[in-house]
């Protein structure tokens, strides 16, 4: 951690009595690529904000390639490519005109500014679409031009902002293909802000998980889980043939096997969590008590995981939450 | 999606740090100006404002004979002068065309400047660029005041040309630089109107809000203020019988002072004064200011030194809207 790019020191953001952003310290090293997750209102797009100098922070330094965003937002937005979450263009300009705008605005000469425009263009898979009205363009398609955008300036460091909402799943796959293989080339640092967690898994070197506006955990992903899962790190799922009473009567005896810590029982589906890898003696155990078993499915953790663990733990306590789900509960009995 | 050969190649990603801010500036004013171009919005304004200039041209020139040839008008050898305020009566002229056109004009091309780019997702992305946020707001300013300028200077001298065809009458160095003032004197009553709806534009966050309250700050001014001070001056004063003569001049001046708050009147003083040569004062005037006048035009010096207060006032006011604008905007927090 000797020269971070993005050095976020004790950021605070205050609205009103709300704390959107609570003193966050965060630092993204050159050429990372840093994945920040969490659900909505968590004071992801807050964060990233401050780091551009779009709003200013509470209390607290953001800084950018050195540089503080609140106090020369001008000299960090030189450097730093920034996509929104909702993105729009001007739609009475072509696609082509739309880059080649942004490309001025950066001080590139239009000529130069319209032949990188067109080289972006295909290379995000728009080559066809340049010369048609953005008016025109679905959701993905615009997305795509918003990472032409976010390069033609040729950043250091790109921040995304839920970059892959509305692109098809191939499409997903291609842009964070790209985003990888760019950060690796030319040595970009990415920031990337996401709820998509299998999307944050297979590009991120590193991920932090915000919520609350607290940074509650950050390292990479194996770290993540070995710090959450130390006691029970696998997790068996067992189909049977018959749907499972909420009560079953074998529950505490299956309890009793070495190393199983919890489980659940949802119908004819049964999860249970182990410390170690004891999937034959489960298999064994249903099979001596006479149990048609349709399936064995044994999982290691993944993001998805660690993120559901995470917020379950944390979000118990949170009333809004259970207001809604009482809300959906009287939605339900009503039909 | 293509390889990122096509990106590496001859377009490495170390950039350069070239841009400066005045480029930016420029790059926006010339976007700006191309989409009001562009916009069906600015097409139909110059299309009422280009038929209400013709019809009034129409009236004026068919009754241009007897307005020159009336030998009571001081006035009456400024033939171009005339052509831009004569009339009879079934229209008014073209100057009181331009006190409520010129209104719509300016909120028309301003109501939502900023807030529309807020609406689309634009803004955040701009201001995600290199750009100086004040240069954004005084880009739009300016663009949509450089049409202005070039229509109403085109207009102006379409006039002075059509005049020339058609009379045969040589112009008047002081009639050019009447008619030009009076154009100038246009551009910024329009810019007033349109400071003030960038002005809205930031304030509110829906496009048809910022246009309602600017529409409703134009009918105010143009309707109901007038009846307001009058029914207000109408209480407050005491009758005429018991006033003295000074008294009366007093009020008099004061109601007009009143009146002249609202920018519709300043710039209904200033065109008169500007294209009426003969007119000498805004107020009243007592006979012993009037003993010994001879009833003759005043030179452009003299015309120009009464509108004076009315032009910088005008001037003062479009300031006090952008500085206003400007404040709200520069420490706003921008999101999509």
């Amino acid at each position: 951690m000797e020269n971070p790019v993005i050095d976020l020191k004790g950021l605070t953001k205050c609205y009103g009595s709300l704390k959107a952003v609570d003193d966050l310290n965060l630092k993204i090293e050159k050429g990372e690529i840093f994945g920040l997750l969490g659900p909505n209102g968590a004071g992801k797009t807050t964060t990233i904000l401050m780091m551009l100098g779009l709003t200013e922070p509470t209390s607290g330094k953001a800084l950018v390639c050195g540089i503080d965003a609140t106090t020369h937002p001008i000299l960090v937005k030189r450097k730093v490519g920034y996509m929104p979450d909702s993105i729009g263009f001007y739609e009475s300009m072509t696609a082509l005109e739309n880059l080649v705008y942004t490309g001025k605005l950066n001080g590139i000469p239009g000529n130069e500014a319209h032949q990188r425009a067109l080289d972006l263009m295909d290379l995000v898979g728009l080559g066809d679409s340049a010369h048609k009205r953005t008016s025109v363009f679905s959701r993905g398609m615009k997305q795509r031009l918003g990472l032409a955008e976010v390069l033609i300036k040729r950043p250091e460091v790109i921040i995304l902002d839920e970059p892959t909402l509305g692109i098809d799943p191939a499409g997903v796959k291609e842009f964070l293909g790209l985003i990888r293989e760019l950060s690796r080339e030319q040595g970009l640092t990415v920031l990337l802000s996401s709820h998509h967690l299998h999307q944050v898994q297979m590009v991120c070197d590193r991920v932090g998980i915000f919520a609350a506006g607290k940074m509650q955990m950050e390292g990479n992903i194996h770290k993540l889980s070995q710090t959450l899962f130390a006691e029970d790190s696998y997790s068996v799922s067992i189909t049977v043939r018959e749907p499972l009473p909420a009560l079953w009567e074998h529950s505490d005896e299956l309890r009793q096997v070495r190393d199983v810590r919890e489980l659940r029982i949802t119908e004819n589906l049964v999860q249970i969590a182990c410390a170690s890898d004891v999937t034959p003696d489960i298999v064994r155990f249903f099979v001596a008590k006479g149990l048609d078993v349709m399936g064995v499915h044994k999982r290691e953790f993944g993001l998805d995981e660690i993120y559901q663990k995470y917020f379950d733990n944390n979000l118990i306590e949170n009333n809004t939450d259970e207001k809604s789900r009482s809300i959906f509960k009287r939605y339900l009995n009503k039909k | 999606m293509k390889s990122l050969a096509v990106f590496s190649k001859g377009t490495s990603i170390k950039s350069k740090p070239s841009a400066d801010p005045s480029n930016a500036f420029r790059v926006v004013v010339g976007k700006e100006v191309a989409d009001h171009i562009r916009s069906w919005r600015l097409i139909l304004l110059l299309a009422l404002l280009v038929l209400t200039f013709l019809g009034a041209l129409y009236v004026s020139l068919s009754n241009i004979r007897s307005a020159v040839s009336n030998m009571q008008d001081p006035d009456s050898t400024f033939l171009y002068l005339k052509l831009l305020t004569t009339t009879d009566g079934t229209m008014p002229p073209f100057h009181v065309f331009l006190n409520f056109l010129g209104p719509l004009l300016g909120i028309a091309l301003g109501f939502d400047a900023i807030n529309s780019e807020q609406n689309n997702g634009t803004l955040i992305r701009l201001m995600a660029q290199p750009v100086y946020r004040d240069n954004l707001i005084l880009a739009k300013f300016v663009s949509a005041l450089m049409l202005v300028g070039t229509l109403f200077f085109t207009l102006v001298l379409l006039m002075i040309g059509a005049g020339l065809c058609i009379t045969g009458v040589s112009i008047e160095p002081v009639e050019v630089l009447r008619i030009f003032t009076f154009a100038i004197l246009t551009v910024v009553y329009v810019g007033f109107w349109l400071s003030l709806s960038i002005l809205f534009s930031i304030a509110f966050k829906q496009t048809a809000t910022s246009a309602l309250a600017a529409i409703g700050v134009w009918l105010f001014f143009t309707v109901f203020y007038q009846i307001v001070v009058n029914l207000m001056v109408g209480a407050l004063v005491p009758r005429q019988a018991i006033l003295t003569e000074t008294d009366l001049v007093g009020y008099n001046e004061m109601l007009l002072n009143i009146l002249r708050l609202a920018p519709s009147q300043l710039f209904s003083d200033a065109t008169t004064t500007l294209l009426m040569p003969s007119v000498r004062s805004l107020g009243p005037m007592t006979m012993e200011q009037m003993a010994g006048a001879i009833p003759s035009p005043l030179p452009f010096t003299e015309s120009l030194m009464v509108v004076w207060p009315q032009l910088s006032g005008l001037i003062a006011a479009t300031f006090l809207c952008f500085a206003y604008s400007y404040y709200l905007f520069m420490r706003r927090e921008i999101r999509s």
